[in-house]
C-alpha cells in the first residue's frame, strides 16, 4: 500500500493512502469521537460528531469517512470543531428520551451518555419539541423510537450486512424515524429476529424482549422444577457483561452463578449440539447414500431458518429437519429426563440461555413441542442472564468454578465449537468421518472451515467420498451462497449461521461498544476461546459423548429413528414477506 | 432523419424562411409560413393565468375568419412579464399584449389582425412609455436585459424541433463533432469562464474536465432540473420554452467527457416541462440527433428523463443521484466527488438547466464572446425570477455585474404603491437578505457570497418596509425545516430548534439569550451540516441578524414588531381626533370588539381583538392606526 504524508494537529506522519482521517489520527494516539460510525456496518458520516477541520475546506469534514490525501493538514480540536461537536450532541440529546435512570443501556453501555461525558456536555441549551412514537414490542426485539438517535447503524446491519432490510428511515427532517414498511411492527415483517440491530445500537432504541421476570417467577414457584441450559457461545461472552476480557471463558463461574440464582439443574446445550450432530450426521449420510436432496443445509440458526422461509421457499427441502440443539435438548428434558428423574414433565420449566434473540421466536414456533408441551419455555439472552446476576448482587468475576449437572454432565468439544461459524460443519465432519471410515480419526481439526471469511468452501475427502462443503455466516453471505446454489453450484453439506461470525456474535451477546468494535475484532476473540475450550475437552467428538450414547441406548433408539424423529426433528413452511 | 451536417443546414434554411417575421422587426408581412404570427406564451405563469384558453380562442378566430393561410398561432416559451400574463405578441410588428382574456381575442382580431389597428388598452408597458410602447426593445424591462439562456424563449415553438434548428439549433453540436476533440470542448468551456448556475457557481469547464480525466468506460451526464427554491422558475421556463438547448448541450457534454448516457432529473411538479422534454427527446431521436452515430460522426448518446418527487434536497447533487438510483434521496459526504464516483458509482457530471442552456451559444459564438459579458470572475448572464414587492414580477436575464438597483428599479419597475425598498433575498432559502446599502453592488457570485448571501439558482425576492425581517427568516426556516432530509443532526434538529426560537420571537416571547442561541446554532449548522443545503440553511437568519439586528432586538426587548407584521405584537387603536364615529369599523369587526356610539368615543377592546386589520381597512377616515 502506498503511503501519503499528512499532518494531524501539527504532527507529521505517513499513513496508507486508503486510510480515513479517523484511522490516521489513531496512529498518533488521538481518538476522534464517533457516534454513527461502526466499522464495516455503518460508514456514512451522518452524525457529525467526528468532524475535524481540513485545511482548504470551508466546512468541517467527517473524519470517519474522509480519506487522507497527500499533503493534507488536519486539525482535530480547534474551537470550531469542539463547538460543533458539542452543539450537535446537545441537539441529539434535545430530541432523545433521556430517562437515563430507567434505561436498559444506562451506566457504561450507552454510547450517547459516554460521549456526552467525554465532550463535557453539562447542559442542553437547545430544547424544544421531542418526538413521541409508540414502542414496537415484538417476540424477540423491542424498538423504542423515542430513544433512537437516527445514527442508522441498525439499518446498516439489517440492510447492508444481513440483506434483510426490514427497517429503514422514513419521513424526513425532524419527523425522520427508523421503521418498517407501512409502519408495520417488526413481527409483521420478514424480520429474522437475528438481533444484529441490537448489537450495533449505541443507545437503548433496540433491545431484546426482556423475559427475566418469567424466569424469576418460575424459580420462585416451589412446584416448578426449573432446568437451565446454556449455549456454547454464552461461556465465551458472559464475562464481558462484567467487564472481563473479551472472549474470556467463564464456563465454571457461569454454572456457579446459575446455581446461586436458584435453578434446579444446570445443563450444557453442548449436549444438545452433540445430539444434533448425531441426527444431522445420520441425515447427511442418508441423503448422500440414498440420493436425497442435496445439499443438506444446517438448521441450528433460527434467524437463518426464518430468512430461508421468506427468501428461499423453494429450498426448504434442503434444510435439515433437525431442531436446533437447545430445542432438541428441551424435548429430551421433558421426556427422557423427566421419566428418569420421576418428575411430572408439566412441572418442568426449561430455560435456555442463548446468545440469540431469534431463539425467543423459535421457542414459540408451534412445531417446537412434543405431546403439546413446548420444548423450551423461556429463552434468555446472554445479556439478560448478566442482568439477573447483577440484580442479585453476585460478584461474578470472583466466583469459583462448578460443573454441569448430571445425568448429562460434560459434553464434547464438537458441541462447544457450534458457537462459531464453521463449528457445526466441523463437528459434523468429525462424526461423519468416523462413521464412514468406521474408525476413529486422530486428525479431526478442519482448518479449512474455520475463520471469519464470509463464505468458506472446501472439499473434504472422507472414505471414498469427496464432500463438497460450504460455510456462510451473516445473512448477506447466506443469500449470496444460496443464489450460487440456485444457479447450480453443487455442495453436499452447507452450514449457515444468521449472525456474522456465528453465535459468538449473536444478537443476544454482550454489547461491545463502537470504540472497541472499531478497533478490535470481537468475533475473532470469542471464536479463539471456543476453539480453546474444544482443545481442553476430554471428549471432542459428538458420537463419543457417553451421555448421548446412553440416551440413544436407553430412550431414543437409532439416530434418525422413529422416536428420535418425534422428539428431535421439525418441519418448515414458506412465509410471505408482506401480506398482500 | 438528419444524416449529416448538410441536411441539418438545409433544414435550418428552409424553416428559417417560415419564421423570419418573428425575428426581424422590419414590420414586413411574412412570405412563407403565414403573413402574421401570433405568439402566445404557453408556459409557467401565463399558462396559470389562462393563456391556453386564449390560445384556443385565437385558433377559433383563425378558423372563423378563414385566416388559416395567413395567420399562424405559436405557443412559445416565456417573455418574462409573468405577472402580466397571459402575454402575447403579434409579428411582424412585435406588438405585445398583456393580461389578455379569451374575450379580448375577438377585439384583437377585428381591430388588429384584420384592421391593422393596435388595441391600445391591452398594450404592455407603463404609462410613461405610452408613445413608444409598441416598440418593445426600448422599454427598460427589455432594453437592459441580455438573453442568452432564454434566447429562444418566446420566439420558437418548443414542441417543434425544426424551429430550434432554424435558429442555429444543433449547430454547436455539429461544430463540436466536426471540429473539436473532446478536450477542445472542455478548453472552450473553461475559457468562456462559465460557472454553474445552480447555486454553487463551480467553474463548468473544470467540472467537465475532472470527469473527463477519469478512465472509465461508463460515465454519466445529468441535468439537474429539480428546481426547488420557492419562487424560482428559471429552469422551468427554459425547459418549457426551449428544451432542445439543454438536450444539445448535454450531448456536447457527453462528447466532451466520454459519456454516452444522460439523465434529466426533473421534478414531477413540472408536468409541462416533463411533457415538452419527452416531445423534444422523441423528436431528437427521430432526427438521429440522439442515439447512435449522431450526424454521421460516430458518436452515440442517449437521454432519459427521471422524475423527482419534489424533495428540495434532491436538488443537491449526491441526493439527486441516489434518487435516480431509486433510493431515498439523501446526500452523502464528499469526497469521493461525483466526477469520480457519482451515479451508480460511475464518473458523473451534473449541471443545472440554465448552465446547459448557455453551452450551445458558447460553442457557436466562441468562448471569447461569452467571456466578454459579465464581470471578471463571473461571466455571461444570469436569469433571475423577480418576486415579492416589485412591479414587474417575472423572469429577467441580465449580464453579471448588473446592480441590484438596476434589476429592481430599472428592469423590475421599482416597488409597488410607492413603497420603500427594505431588502432583497437572493438565493432562495439558502441565500440571504441584502439591505438597501448594498443596492449598488454589482451582482455576481463572489460579491453576493461576500455579503453573506449567494447567487443560488436565481430567485430574487424584494421586500418593502411592510416586511418583518424576523418573520421572513422564520418563513425561510419553515421551508428548510420541512425540506431537511433528516440525515444529519445539525440540519434535522438544529434548523428545527432555530425555527422554534424564531417562532418564539415573532410571538413576542423571545429573549436576548435567544439571539445568542440563534447565532450559535447558525454558526454550527453552517460549519458541520453534511451537505451544502444544510450548510446554507442558516443564511437567512445570519444575514437578517447581521443587517437587521435592531428588528430582532425590538421584538425581544420592546416586544414590538416594527413592520407591524407579527400579529401578537400588533395593536390597533382608534385615533379619536380623526374618528367621525360613523360605526363602519364596528359593523365590520368579526370579533365584535369595538365599542362606541355617536355619543361615546370608539375604542377597541385589546383583549378581544383578533388583529385581523379589517377595521383599519374599512375606516373611510384613516382613523384606525396600527401601533407596532
Amino acid at each position: 500500500m502506498n503511503k501519503v504524508h499528512i499532518s494531524i494537529d501539527g504532527i507529521s506522519l505517513y499513513v496508507p493512502e486508503n486510510y480515513t482521517i479517523l484511522q490516521a489520527a489513531k496512529e498518533v494516539n488521538i481518538t476522534i469521537p464517533t457516534l454513527c460510525f461502526l466499522k464495516d456496518v455503518n460508514e456514512i458520516g451522518c452524525c457529525r460528531m467526528c468532524v475535524v477541520e481540513v485545511k482548504g475546506s470551508k466546512a468541517l469534514q467527517a473524519a470517519c469517512v474522509h480519506p487522507v490525501r497527500e499533503g493534507m493538514e488536519v486539525f482535530t480540536h480547534t474551537p470550531k470543531v469542539m463547538e460543533a461537536r458539542k452543539v450537535n450532541l446537545e441537539l441529539i440529546l434535545s430530541n432523545h428520551d433521556a430517562m437515563c435512570q430507567t434505561c436498559t443501556r444506562s451506566w457504561m453501555d450507552c454510547e450517547l451518555q459516554t460521549l456526552a461525558n467525554k465532550l463535557s456536555v453539562d447542559t442542553v441549551r437547545f430544547t424544544g419539541d421531542k418526538k413521541r412514537q409508540p414502542l414496537d414490542i415484538g417476540v424477540s426485539i423491542v424498538r423504542d423510537p423515542n430513544k433512537c438517535i437516527l445514527c442508522r447503524r441498525c439499518i446498516g446491519a439489517c440492510k447492508n450486512i444481513q440483506t434483510v432490510a426490514v427497517i429503514d428511515t422514513m419521513n424526513r427532517g425532524f419527523d425522520t424515524v427508523v421503521g418498517s414498511a407501512f409502519g408495520l411492527k417488526l413481527d409483521e415483517t420478514p424480520c429474522t429476529n437475528c438481533g444484529q440491530c441490537i448489537n450495533v445500537c449505541p443507545v437503548a432504541a433496540l433491545h431484546e424482549k426482556n423475559d427475566t421476570d418469567r424466569v424469576w417467577e418460575a424459580i420462585n414457584d416451589p412446584t416448578k422444577h426449573v432446568v437451565v441450559q446454556t449455549a456454547p457461545a454464552v461461556r465465551v461472552a458472559l464475562g464481558e457483561e462484567f467487564y472481563m476480557n473479551i472472549g474470556e471463558s467463564v464456563t465454571g463461574k457461569m454454572v456457579t452463578a446459575l446455581r446461586m440464582l436458584g435453578f434446579d439443574k444446570v445443563f450444557d446445550t453442548d449436549t444438545g449440539a452433540d445430539l444434533t450432530i448425531m441426527e444431522e450426521g445420520a441425515e447427511l449420510i442418508d441423503r448422500i447414500r440414498g440420493g436425497g436432496k442435496l445439499p443438506l443445509i444446517t438448521s441450528c440458526s433460527p434467524g437463518w431458518i426464518k430468512f430461508c422461509e421468506h427468501n428461499f421457499p423453494d429450498m426448504l427441502d434442503n434444510l435439515s429437519s433437525c431442531k436446533s440443539p437447545h430445542q432438541m435438548f428441551g424435548a429430551v428434558l421433558k421426556t427422557y429426563y423427566a421419566q428418569k428423574e420421576g418428575i411430572n414433565p408439566d412441572d418442568i420449566v426449561t430455560v435456555s440461555i442463548m446468545p440469540c434473540t431469534a431463539k425467543k421466536f423459535e421457542a414459540k414456533r408451534p412445531e417446537m413441542e412434543v405431546d403439546g408441551r413446548s420444548d423450551v419455555d423461556i429463552v434468555l439472552t446472554t445479556r439478560e442472564l448478566g442482568k439477573m446476576i447483577y440484580d442479585v448482587g453476585i460478584d461474578f468475576p470472583s466466583l469459583g468454578d462448578s460443573d454441569f449437572d448430571n445425568p448429562f454432565g460434560e459434553a464434547s468439544g464438537a458441541g462447544a465449537i457450534f458457537g462459531t461459524t464453521g463449528g457445526v460443519m466441523e463437528a459434523a465432519l468429525r462424526t461423519v468421518a468416523d462413521i464412514l471410515n468406521d474408525s476413529s480419526a486422530d486428525n479431526f481439526e478442519y482448518e479449512e472451515v474455520r475463520g471469519l471469511e464470509g463464505i468458506k468452501v472446501a472439499t473434504i475427502e472422507i472414505a471414498d467420498l469427496k464432500v463438497r462443503a460450504a460455510v456462510a455466516h451473516g445473512l448477506g453471505n447466506a443469500r449470496k451462497l444460496m443464489e450460487a446454489i440456485e444457479a447450480g453450484e453443487e455442495f453436499h453439506f452447507v452450514e449457515i449461521m444468521a449472525c456474522p461470525g456465528g453465535c459468538i456474535n449473536g444478537g443476544g451477546q454482550p454489547l461491545q461498544l463502537s470504540d472497541i468494535r472499531n478497533w478490535v475484532d470481537v468475533k475473532a476473540e470469542r471464536a479463539k476461546n471456543l476453539y480453546k475450550e474444544d482443545r481442553k475437552m476430554f471428549i471432542r467428538k459428538s458420537h463419543n459423548n457417553p451421555a448421548v450414547k446412553k440416551l440413544y441406548k436407553e430412550f431414543l433408539g437409532m439416530a434418525g429413528g422413529k422416536q428420535a424423529h418425534k422428539l428431535l426433528h421439525t418441519h418448515y413452511a414458506p412465509r410471505k414477506n408482506y401480506e398482500d | 432523419m438528419i444524416r449529416n451536417i448538410e441536411e441539418l443546414n438545409a433544414l435550418r434554411d428552409k424553416t428559417l424562411k417560415t419564421m423570419d417575421i418573428r425575428l426581424d422587426r422590419t414590420q414586413q408581412p411574412g412570405t412563407e409560413g403565414g403573413k402574421i404570427h401570433i405568439l402566445v406564451c404557453g408556459v409557467a405563469g401565463c399558462a396559470s393565468s389562462g393563456s391556453l384558453k386564449v390560445a384556443e380562442a385565437i385558433e377559433e378566430q383563425i378558423k372563423a375568419n378563414g385566416l388559416a393561410e395567413d395567420v399562424k398561432m405559436i405557443k412559445t416559451g416565456c417573455f418574462g412579464l409573468c405577472a402580466e400574463g397571459p402575454v402575447m405578441m403579434i409579428c411582424p410588428e412585435h406588438v405585445m399584449y398583456t393580461k389578455v382574456t379569451p374575450k379580448d381575442v375577438n377585439e384583437i382580431f377585428d381591430s388588429h389582425i384584420k384592421g391593422g389597428k393596435v388595441v391600445k388598452r391591452l398594450l404592455a408597458g407603463e404609462k410613461e412609455y405610452e408613445e413608444i410602447r409598441d416598440r418593445l426593445p426600448q422599454i427598460p424591462f427589455f432594453a437592459m436585459q441580455r438573453r442568452i439562456a432564454l434566447n429562444n424563449c418566446g420566439i420558437i415553438d418548443p414542441e417543434q424541433i425544426d424551429e430550434y434548428i432554424a435558429l442555429d439549433g444543433y449547430q454547436a453540436l455539429a461544430k463540436v463533432l466536426t471540429e473539436f476533440e473532446p478536450e477542445d470542448v472542455i478548453d472552450e468551456i473553461k475559457k468562456s469562464g462559465l460557472r454553474g448556475r445552480g447555486g454553487g457557481g463551480f467553474p463548468t469547464g473544470r467540472k467537465w474536465e475532472s470527469s473527463a480525466v477519469v478512465k472509465e468506460h461508463t460515465k454519466y451526464v445529468i441535468c439537474n432540473a429539480d428546481e426547488g427554491d420557492p419562487g424560482a422558475f428559471m429552469d422551468r421556463s427554459i425547459l418549457e420554452g426551449d428544451p432542445h438547448s439543454v438536450i444539445e448541450a448535454m450531448i456536447i457534454n457527453g462528447y466532451a467527457v466520454g459519456s454516452h448516457q444522460g439523465y434529466i432529473y426533473v421534478r414531477a411538479e413540472y408536468p409541462v416541462a416533463v411533457q415538452r422534454l419527452g416531445v423534444a427527446i422523441r423528436q431528437a431521436e427521430e432526427y438521429g440527433l440522439l442515439g447512435n452515430d449522431i450526424l454521421g460522426k460516430g458518436f452515440n448518446f442517449n437521454l432519459e428523463v427521471r422524475l423527482g418527487a419534489g424533495a428540495f434536497v434532491c436538488g443537491e447533487g449526491s441526493a439527486l443521484m441516489t434518487s435516480i438510483e431509486g433510493k431515498r434521496g439523501e446526500p452523502r459526504p464528499k469526497p469521493p466527488r461525483s466526477a469520480e464516483k457519482g451515479l451508480w458509482k460511475k464518473p458523473t457530471v451534473l449541471n443545472n438547466v440554465e448552465t446547459y442552456a448557455n453551452i450551445p451559444q458558447i460553442i457557436r459564438n466562441g468562448a471569447d464572446w461569452f467571456a466578454n459579458i459579465g464581470t471578471e470572475k463571473s461571466k455571461g448572464t444570469k436569469v433571475f425570477a423577480l418576486g415579492g414587492k416589485i412591479n414587474n414580477i417575472g423572469l429577467v436575464e441580465v449580464p453579471m455585474g448588473t446592480t441590484l438597483r438596476q434589476i429592481i428599479y430599472d428592469i423590475g419597475g421599482g416597488i409597488p404603491d410607492g413603497g420603500t425598498f427594505k431588502a432583497a433575498q437572493t438565493g432562495g432559502p439558502s441565500g440571504g437578505c441584502l439591505p438597501a446599502e448594498h443596492l449598488d453592488t454589482p451582482i455576481d457570485y463572489d460579491s453576493l457570497t461576500k455579503l453573506g448571501s449567494m447567487m443560488g439558482s436565481g430567485g430574487l425576492i424584494v421586500m418593502d418596509e411592510h416586511t418583518c425581517m424576523v418573520d421572513l427568516a422564520r418563513f425561510f426556516l419553515d421551508f428548510t425545516v420541512d425540506e431537511s432530509c433528516g440525515k444529519c443532526p445539525p440540519c434535522r434538529i438544529g434548523t428545527k430548534r432555530m425555527h422554534e426560537i424564531l417562532v418564539r420571537i415573532t410571538e413576542g416571547k423571545g429573549t436576548l439569550e435567544d439571539l445568542d442561541k440563534l447565532e450559535v446554532l447558525a454558526r454550527n449548522i453552517k460549519a458541520s451540516a453534511l451537505c451544502g443545503l444544510g450548510q446554507s440553511a442558516p443564511n437567512p437568519v445570519l444575514s437578517t441578524l447581521k443587517y437587521f439586528r435592531d428588528e430582532y432586538v425590538a421584538h425581544v426587548v420592546d416586544k414590538k414588531c416594527p413592520a407591524g407584521v407579527c400579529v401578537s405584537m400588533v395593536k390597533f387603536i382608534i385615533d379619536n381626533d380623526a374618528c367621525k364615529r360613523c360605526g363602519i369599523c364596528q359593523k365590520g369587526c368579526p370579533a365584535g370588539c369595538i365599542s362606541g356610539d355617536k355619543n361615546t368615543p370608539f375604542a377597541i377592546d385589546q383583549e378581544k381583538c383578533v388583529k385581523c386589520g379589517l377595521c383599519m381597512e374599512k375606516c373611510p377616515f384613516k382613523a384606525i392606526l396600527k401601533n407596532a
